[in-house]
């Protein structure tokens, strides 16, 4: 049936989805015939029927509120290149603050070694033992308390100081100061000397001289 | 229309997002048949758009996007479970070609019928012929965006708007004859 054919692109054709030159064809059918006409009709009447009935129901203003300020609270963020220069300041900033923490993780490691030294020297100093030998799991030390000069001497293997002591106690002719205590360190031979004590930074300088030149 | 990797205005997703709050509600409620319900799908919608709209292409269809994500939070909810377990067998093999209907004076009665009728079978109608009849005749969404909203192909969504309404059709021609029959004992 020719009809047929054409209703069941009806559908389509109210829906306006039908191409162009069909849509014309399937008009100028309707026109000449009253059946398909008639049908065509009731389907536009059913969509209109559909389209009031399904429009029923209306959220509350209150709940409308609700959920665009639910959104307004949390706006999504879009990169773009206007964040560039921001990020690159962002990231400066956190590349400074790494190459800090490093520097001030080797910082601690120096002065907690230099502590360590200090309160060993202090121990030394409260010690009824002329001479100690402590050992750790993490460094050998031998300490020689001069009692009447107030000064210590220690001596580490340098790879048991590992990472320990890997920055400011290295220069060797530089005097730190721990606990009020004057320092001075070199290395020889695999070994690692600290002579510690409350006398000047030019005694202590003499003294490691002397000891440098006994071997 | 915004251009890929253009800077978006502030608010964008809002001025995007909240002319379809009123349509999706009513979707929603469509599709839940319980207020608080739908209340609770539109939020989750939101906040799941507002979430992913990174994702979401400018210059694309935004109302298709966004219903999408409300339907399959729903298809994914208690109740969105539930009718997708009670769909009908005959939606299967929904491409093939459907014979033309043929009008009979009774159904010339729908068109008549009071839009409490009309609303009676479109909540009686299963959820996949309800949504498809509620985008195409109250959203006036085109047949791709409703293929683009439901993910199935357009011969797909052609065929099941043709069942839905044949089916609208028989259910309002049912309650009519049931009133008529009630009235006529009377």
């Amino acid at each position: 049936m020719v009809c047929d054919a054409w209703t069941e692109k009806l559908d389509a054709y109210l829906d306006g989805e039908l191409p162009l030159a069909e849509a014309r064809s399937l008009g100028e059918h309707l026109r000449g015939c009253s059946a398909c006409a008639a049908e065509s009709l009731n389907r536009v009447q059913q969509k209109r029927a559909v389209h009031a009935a399904g429009q029923r129901f209306t959220p509350d203003p209150a709940f409308r509120a609700r959920v665009q300020n639910s959104i307004a609270a949390r706006k999504p963020v879009r990169w773009s290149r206007a964040w560039f220069p921001a990020l690159a300041g962002a990231m400066a900033v956190l590349i400074v603050g790494l190459i800090s923490i490093h520097l001030n993780r080797e910082r601690r490691g120096d002065q907690q070694l230099l502590s360590e030294l200090a309160d060993l020297h202090v121990a030394t100093l409260a010690s009824s033992n002329p001479v100690d030998v402590v050992s750790t799991d993490r460094h050998t030390v031998k300490p020689w308390f001069a009692g009447k000069n107030q000064i210590s001497v220690f001596i580490f293997q340098e790879r048991s100081l590992g990472e320990q002591a890997s920055g400011n106690t290295r220069p060797e002719d530089a005097v730190q100061t721990a606990l009020s205590f004057n320092v001075r360190s070199w290395s020889h031979n695999g070994l690692r000397y600290f002579v510690i004590g409350d006398a000047s930074a030019q005694d202590l300088d003499k003294l490691s001289e002397l000891m440098k030149a006994a071997g | 229309v915004y251009v890929p990797g253009e800077t978006l205005p502030s608010g964008t997703f809002e001025d995007l997002a909240m002319p379809h709050f009123e349509r999706l509600y009513n979707f929603a409620c469509w599709l839940t048949h319980d207020r608080q319900e739908a209340e609770d799908l539109v939020q989750e919608t939101y906040v799941k758009a507002l979430k992913g709209f990174s994702s979401f292409q400018p210059g694309t269809n935004f109302r298709a996007w966004i219903y999408k994500i409300l339907r399959n939070t729903f298809l994914t909810s208690r109740t969105g479970l539930k009718a997708a377990a009670t769909v009908p067998i005959d939606l299967e093999g929904e491409d093939e070609i459907l014979p033309p209907v043929k009008e009979t004076p009774e159904s010339i009665l729908l068109q008549r019928s009071d839009s409490q009728l009309v609303q009676q079978a479109l909540e009686q109608l299963p959820v996949p012929y309800r949504e498809v009849l509620l985008l195409c005749e109250v959203e006036e969404m085109s047949y791709q965006e409703i293929s683009a909203t439901l993910a199935i192909p357009m011969g797909t969504v052609m065929s099941r708007l043709s069942r839905a309404r044949r089916a609208l059709r028989a259910d309002v021609q049912k309650m009519q004859q049931k009133m008529q029959g009630t009235g006529a004992k009377a």
